[in-house]
């Protein structure tokens, strides 16, 4: 069984960011970027469905600018076999339906059993690129999993929903998007990130795959949130109590 | 602009999300039609008929749609679409199964968790876990589109409109409901609740959770947890406020042995009144609450109980 798994890069979850004077959008010069963390989940599942002996391969992708590469290497550094990055020229960004729609190509060359991605990435907070490429590939999908297991020939998921959890049983090929519990990714060792440097990366331009990457969402602005007024410290919770009746007036 | 708006439900009850994603529909035209699927859901059509302004209710009841499967949800969506220039749901963990998948079949963008509409083309939505705000203008023929429930008002139930019946069962053979294990409780609903006490990993373990719950019946509260009290086994997933959990903003929040980071902001800093209680005063849920409380927690929370 292949597993797929496409990771974004993307910026340092620790990291507050900031909108630019100019309202166009966030500052993101010399800040700490990363693997998206939904997707680190997901390179440690296609992992464990390795080592226990349901995968046979695991093939990280990244479309974006060069330096994608980094993400890719962390994959391939976490155990990953080898990497593709889909090249997108400088200054491009793409909507999670072009993200899907080249996806959808690699899925087209590659075959895999299964695609393993996260279920939102931390910046555009979309939550969309797994479902769109389910649909456009005909795949069967199982979102915000946080139990997949491979039985008969089929995926197990189990979902967390809003009321709780939910399972359902896949047809492979599937798409899998994973959520917080799923598991909790292992350190890439010293060895491994120096292994990972011989994997091979097949580097191929977006341009040529035939996909419109032109958006039809256009930025008008980005602005911070409002701030909250400053609060006071109570010193008892007799004051709080009195706060909340007689200040705030949201108990009675 | 003609609206369809996908009903939020569990087959038995229409969820008040339904109500607000009305609002944000009408703030884009006044043609709005309501979609229930699902399955021995006639109750909940009738309660989407009395939604106000709407103009009327489709119905597709059939056990395919019973578990709100996103292939068979989406199928019957990308069915009725023609004809619409907007369609709405709400940003559940329903609403983000099944939204992308029905704007990639009609090849547009999806336009996530928005937060107010501009006009018919331009929406608001938060990124970056809400420490931005980016205002989003879409040429696309349809506008799919999900919505932060949380952001807009409801409108009243005094409406009657017809309901019409189709049948229109579409069913994927790939995938399959096994089960459900749905947290069964008294409180109201964290996305519906106007108080909310939450804890955090300061409640050390899942025992101690019990501490919030006679706080929770006086206030008529939910509760809710970070996501650190989540993964360490304390309390079930659904009960998550953040970036990747709920988005709630209820009149009163209560945040409990939580320390505010980002993610855990992000889905409740849109709270009229936050209170914050934390014994370490440099905490950074200080920063957002209009009251805090520096204080042991299982010293401050009997107290609270006792004087509420
Ligand atoms: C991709 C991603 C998504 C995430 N999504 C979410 C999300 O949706 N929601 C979410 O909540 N988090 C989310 N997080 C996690 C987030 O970054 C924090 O790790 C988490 O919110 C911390 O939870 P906490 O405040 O309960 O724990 P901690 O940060 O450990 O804080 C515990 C607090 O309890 C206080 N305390 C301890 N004992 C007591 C006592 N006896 N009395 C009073 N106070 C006490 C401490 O002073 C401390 O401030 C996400 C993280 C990532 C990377
Ligand atoms: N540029 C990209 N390259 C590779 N994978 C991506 C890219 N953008 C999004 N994804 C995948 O889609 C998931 C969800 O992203 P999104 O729909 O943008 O929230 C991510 O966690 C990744 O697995």
């Amino acid at each position: 069984m292949k597993v797929l798994v496409p990771v974004k890069r993307a910026i340092d979850y620790n990291v507050k960011v900031r909108v630019k004077p100019d309202n166009s959008g966030v500052d993101l010069n010399n800040v700490k970027m990363a693997i998206n963390p939904f997707c680190e989940i997901a390179v440690e599942e296609a992992i464990r469905l390795k080592e226990k002996g349901d995968a046979t391969e695991v093939v990280v992708v990244s479309i974006g600018e060069k330096a994608v590469q980094e993400q890719i290497r962390t994959g391939l550094a976490l155990g990953a076999d080898r990497g593709i990055h889909i090249e997108t020229e400088a200054g491009v960004s793409l909507d999670s339906l072009q993200v899907a729609k080249l996806l959808k190509k690699v899925v087209e060359a590659e075959s895999p059993d299964l695609v393993i991605l996260g279920k939102q990435s931390i910046d555009s907070d979309n939550n969309q690129t797994g479902q769109m490429l389910a649909a456009l590939t005909g795949m069967p999908q199982g979102t915000f999993a946080s139990e997949l297991k491979i039985e008969n020939g089929k995926a197990v998921v189990t979902r967390e929903i809003d009321g709780g959890l939910q399972t359902v049983e896949l047809d492979l090929p599937a798409v899998v998007t994973t959520d917080l519990r799923l598991n909790e990714p292992r350190y890439a060792s010293l060895p491994n990130i120096m292994k990972a440097k011989r994997k091979p990366i097949d580097v191929q331009s977006a341009g040529d795959l035939g996909v419109d990457l032109s958006s039809k969402v256009k930025f008008i602005k980005v602005t911070p949130p409002p701030q909250r007024q400053g609060g006071i410290k109570v010193a008892s919770v007799e004051e709080l109590v009195d706060k909340l009746k007689n200040e705030a007036k949201v108990i009675s | 602009m003609t609206v369809l708006v996908y009903a939020e439900h569990d087959n038995e009850v229409l969820k008040p999300e339904t109500n607000k994603l009305v609002t944000a529909a009408k703030a884009v035209g006044d043609d709005v039609t309501v979609l229930v699927a699902g399955q021995q859901c006639e109750a909940v059509a009738q309660a989407a008929a009395k939604l106000s302004g709407i103009n009327k209710v489709i119905l597709a009841n059939d056990a395919v749609y019973g578990h709100q499967l996103p292939e068979n949800i989406a199928d019957l969506v990308v069915s009725l679409a023609s004809g619409y220039t907007h369609i709405f749901a709400a940003a559940t963990t329903t609403g983000k199964n099944f939204m992308p998948r029905v704007a990639a079949l009609l090849d547009v963008a999806q336009i996530s968790d928005i937060i107010a509409v501009e006009s018919a083309d331009t929406f608001v939505r938060p990124i970056y876990a809400g420490n931005a705000i980016a205002t989003v203008q879409s040429s696309d023929s349809v506008k799919v589109v999900t919505v932060r429930a949380s952001a807009f008002d409801a409108v009243s139930d005094d409406g009657n409109a017809e309901i019409e019946t189709i049948d229109n069962a579409i069913k994927s053979e790939k995938s399959r409901f096994l089960n459900a294990e749905l947290t069964e409780s008294e409180r109201p609903e964290l996305t519906a609740a106007d108080v909310i006490i939450s804890g955090g990993r300061g409640m050390q373990n899942g025992e101690n959770f019990a501490l919030l719950n006679g706080i929770a019946d006086k206030l008529g509260a939910a509760i809710g947890a970070s996501r650190a009290a989540v993964d360490a086994g304390f309390v079930p997933n659904d009960m998550q406020v953040g970036q990747t959990g709920k988005i709630v903003a209820p009149d009163l929040y209560i945040a409990v042995g939580i320390s505010g980071a980002i993610q855990h902001l992000a889905g409740m800093k849109d709270s009229k009144v936050i209170v914050a209680i934390n014994k370490d005063e440099e905490a950074p849920i200080f920063q957002v609450a209009d009251y805090g409380l520096v204080g042991d927690l299982f010293e401050v929370l009997p107290q609270l109980e006792s004087s509420l």
